[in-house]
């Protein structure tokens, strides 16, 4: 057993660091044609050097462009305003947005609705630890039903939609040529949102599968499954009329992403197949992967595309970020099973997840150091532009939010936190510090494309980034703080086992102001989407510009 | 076109390869593993108050797998043995669990074997665990003015006892604590099912 198991793990190993070897390699060797100009690929000829920020206001744009000449210590071009970008390529750029408009909307504005729904759950099961009798008299509203609730409506609902809707978006400007096949994916955004509706209503009505993260029962769980695979088909058909001789690297995220998700579900989801402790693996198998194959490179080909556009500057190094996506493939994929370390499983398992976390360092230094090289000498830009703020401040949080996971994939520390209310600190500083806050970021800088219209009121925008910022600042620390103390006390035979509930009480209690923050932050979101579809509020130049900014708003 | 496929296949050999080691062997590993001598397959009721248990989502506070010395003192809170997979075998969905925001249930029918305790716990966790944060279940309870022969009661401190009538659980509060006088996995663990497979 022991020599089987043993030559398992070598060869798990070996394998990873052989095809890491074998990337590097095809990828030195030019054979996976990348290079400085791969980087490019995602500007008009004469673009770079031209920001892009449909977010912001007109002065707000100037004051982008200024900054960013700035940092390279370049006389202003906003003032002579030297439109960089051809005629030909802008009308070209404004078919291929025209193009993603249904698709991107029917998702993205499901997300939205979703995400409302969702935290207005979240803040309800949070306030029900300060409150433990409130909401009790019906099934319906209690803890063990809520909870489930949140998370896939904000999991299936929320950042699974906006991801599909904002890749959606980017594939017709990423392959330069207008999104083709866009109504399955708006068909696919109807039955996705049916799945979502029908699986968290089951779960609210006590009909679940049980699983943490595969709640929703087979039986409708199909549907998002099918929808996936529905908002999938426009990147297949899209990609062969595509007029862009490299592929950027947010393209292998978004198709990877698009790829995985509906097998994972599928394996996970098979009815009747997994049994006892094989199941408890196959379900923190699935759960990590739903992270770590699904959002995570959907936030990073957003945040790969959102960050060099918005700076008109091309990523730090294109091999790098190969290297990121082959890696983050290799090893992400096989993290899950440190979330049951101590469990009646085989230890050889725990060993191989416990490898991997820790080799998770490599991607995420190549995305950290890629995409921070990218944004360094600009943070100037940051005041001035929406999106930025909020996709810089998510690529921020993921490089801290993977190293954390990888100290907590370690035993030593797993001990303490495991079962305690910092996996659920880590988790928040995951999905939301890192993946929605690239996506409030995206939708900010899409939607004003979308709807032909600027952002009605800019202060919202701001108002809406400081309340989810401190809101998530005071639920992670806090969380985290009071989860070591419920581990701690926990890991201490002296005390009883009721100490370390209640050292954790007035840290639950700051949780739920960092949540009301948050949810708060959502409403004022969601109104200002309304607001901008609905044409409400005022016009200030009428459709959203692009290229480059125009002094005196002509 | 073929740079595509670079990423498609390359893609799917990854999953694949995950998929191989985190699900596939461990199912061939654990398929032979048999339930141990003393483990006994649910009773209909316990089976139906388990799935009150999933409906209710008490996983989401409570584990059912006890660990061993080495990483906590789960033995000396009376939690019981290190859990192994043969345990579980009759388990599906499994309920490991991953929080303990309430203590582990795995021999939770031998630390508190009392049905009166159960039920009075469901109904008010504060009436016998005072600092508890657990929701209560009063929709698991019917309030009669003089219960039936046959209804089982529920006795409770006076001060959490609704006026003008006596509590009384339904099927699904007691089928519940069937199921979690179940939960009591104190037999010893011996031979093939002792080891946790490595």
């Amino acid at each position: 057993m022991t020599l089987t198991v043993a030559a398992l793990l070598a060869l798990t190993f070996l394998i990873s660091v052989l095809g890491l070897f074998v990337f590097i390699w095809a990828q030195s060797k030019g054979l996976l044609a990348a290079g400085p100009h791969a980087a490019e690929v995602i500007f008009a000829p004469n673009e770079v050097g031209t920001i892009e920020d449909p977010s912001g206001s007109d002065t707000s744009r100037l004051a982008l462009q200024s900054a960013r000449d700035a940092a390279l210590a370049l006389p202003t071009s906003a003032a002579g305003n030297p439109r960089k970008i051809g005629p030909a390529e802008l009308e070209e750029r404004r078919r291929a947005d025209l193009s993603s408009r249904a698709p991107a909307f029917a998702f993205i504005c499901s997300a939205v609705l979703w995400l409302v729904l969702g935290s207005v759950f979240g803040l309800v099961t949070s306030l029900k630890f300060q409150a433990p009798d409130w909401l009790t008299g019906s099934a319906l509203l209690t803890f063990g039903r809520l909870r489930p609730a949140h998370l896939n409506l904000v999991i299936y609902g929320w950042a699974s939609m906006a991801g599909i809707g904002v890749a959606l978006w980017m594939l017709p400007r990423l392959l330069k040529t207008a999104l083709v096949g866009g109504h399955f994916a708006v068909v696919g955004a109807s039955v996705w949102n049916l799945g979502v509706a029908c699986g968290v209503t089951a779960i609210v009505l006590g009909w679940s599968d049980g699983m943490e993260w595969l709640e929703i029962p087979w039986q409708i769980g199909g549907l998002l499954v099918v929808g996936g695979a529905l908002a999938a088909v426009p990147l297949l058909l899209t990609l062969r009329n595509r007029t862009v001789n490299h592929l950027y690297v947010s393209v292998w995220y978004l198709a990877a992403a698009l790829l995985w998700f509906p097998i994972l579900y599928v394996v996970a989801k098979a009815p009747y197949v997994h049994f006892g402790v094989e199941a408890a693996i196959m379900n923190w198998w699935f759960a990590h992967n739903v992270l770590g194959l699904w959002l995570t490179p959907l936030g990073l080909a957003a945040a790969y595309y959102f960050i060099a556009k918005v700076l008109g500057r091309p990523i730090y190094s294109y091999s790098l970020s190969l290297i990121g996506f082959w890696a983050l493939a290799m090893f992400y994929s096989q993290v899950g099973i440190h979330h049951i370390i101590g469990s009646p499983i085989p230890t050889w398992l725990v060993t191989v997840s416990v490898v991997q976390s820790v080799m998770m360092i490599v991607p995420v230094f190549a995305v950290a150091i890629n995409q921070h090289m990218t944004v360094l000498g600009h943070f100037a830009a940051l005041k001035h532009s929406p999106t930025l703020r909020f996709v810089v401040l998510g690529a921020m949080l993921y490089t801290l939010v993977s190293l954390q996971g990888t100290l907590e994939a370690l035993p030593y520390f797993n001990r303490v936190t495991h079962f305690t209310q910092y996996t659920i600190a880590h988790a928040h500083l995951g999905v939301y510090g890192f993946f929605s806050m690239v996506m409030f970021g995206s939708i900010y800088f899409l939607m004003p494309r979308v709807a032909e219209r600027e952002w009605p009121y800019p202060r919202l925008i701001a108002l809406h980034f400081w309340l989810v910022a401190i809101g998530l600042g005071v639920y992670f620390v806090s969380l985290t703080i009071g989860g070591l103390l419920q581990g701690l006390a926990m890991l201490d035979p002296a005390r009883p086992f009721l100490d370390s509930l209640t050292v954790t009480l007035p840290y639950l209690t700051a949780r739920s102001v960092g949540g009301t923050l948050m949810t708060l932050g959502h409403f004022i979101f969601a109104y200002h989407f309304l607001a901008l579809v609905l044409k409400r509020g005022p016009q200030r130049v009428g459709a959203a510009l692009i290229g480059a900014p125009q002094a005196s708003g002509a | 076109m073929h740079r595509m496929l670079t990423i498609v296949i390359g893609a799917l050999i990854m999953l694949a390869f995950a998929t191989l080691v985190l699900v596939v062997a461990p199912y061939r590993e654990l398929e032979p593993v048999a339930a141990p001598v003393g483990l006994n397959p649910y009773t209909l009721a316990e089976l139906r108050g388990r799935a009150t248990y999933v409906a209710m989502g008490c996983i989401y506070c409570h584990s059912q797998q006890p660990r061993a010395n080495s990483l906590g003192p789960d033995g000396l809170r009376g939690w019981g043995r290190a859990s192994v997979a043969g345990d579980y075998v009759y388990d599906y969905p499994h309920l490991l669990g991953t929080a303990r925001t309430g203590p582990d249930l795995f021999n939770i029918g031998a630390r508190q074997p009392s049905v009166d305790w159960h039920l009075a716990h469901l109904y008010q966790p504060r009436s016998v665990s005072p600092g508890s944060v657990m929701p209560s279940y009063p929709f698991l309870f019917k309030v009669e003015k003089v219960a039936q022969p046959g209804e089982k009661r529920v006795t409770l401190p006076p001060q959490y006892a609704p006026t003008g009538g006596e509590v009384v659980a339904t099927r699904d509060a007691v089928d519940l604590v069937a199921y979690l006088l179940a939960l009591n996995h104190t037999y010893p663990v011996t031979g093939d099912s002792q080891e946790t497979p490595r």
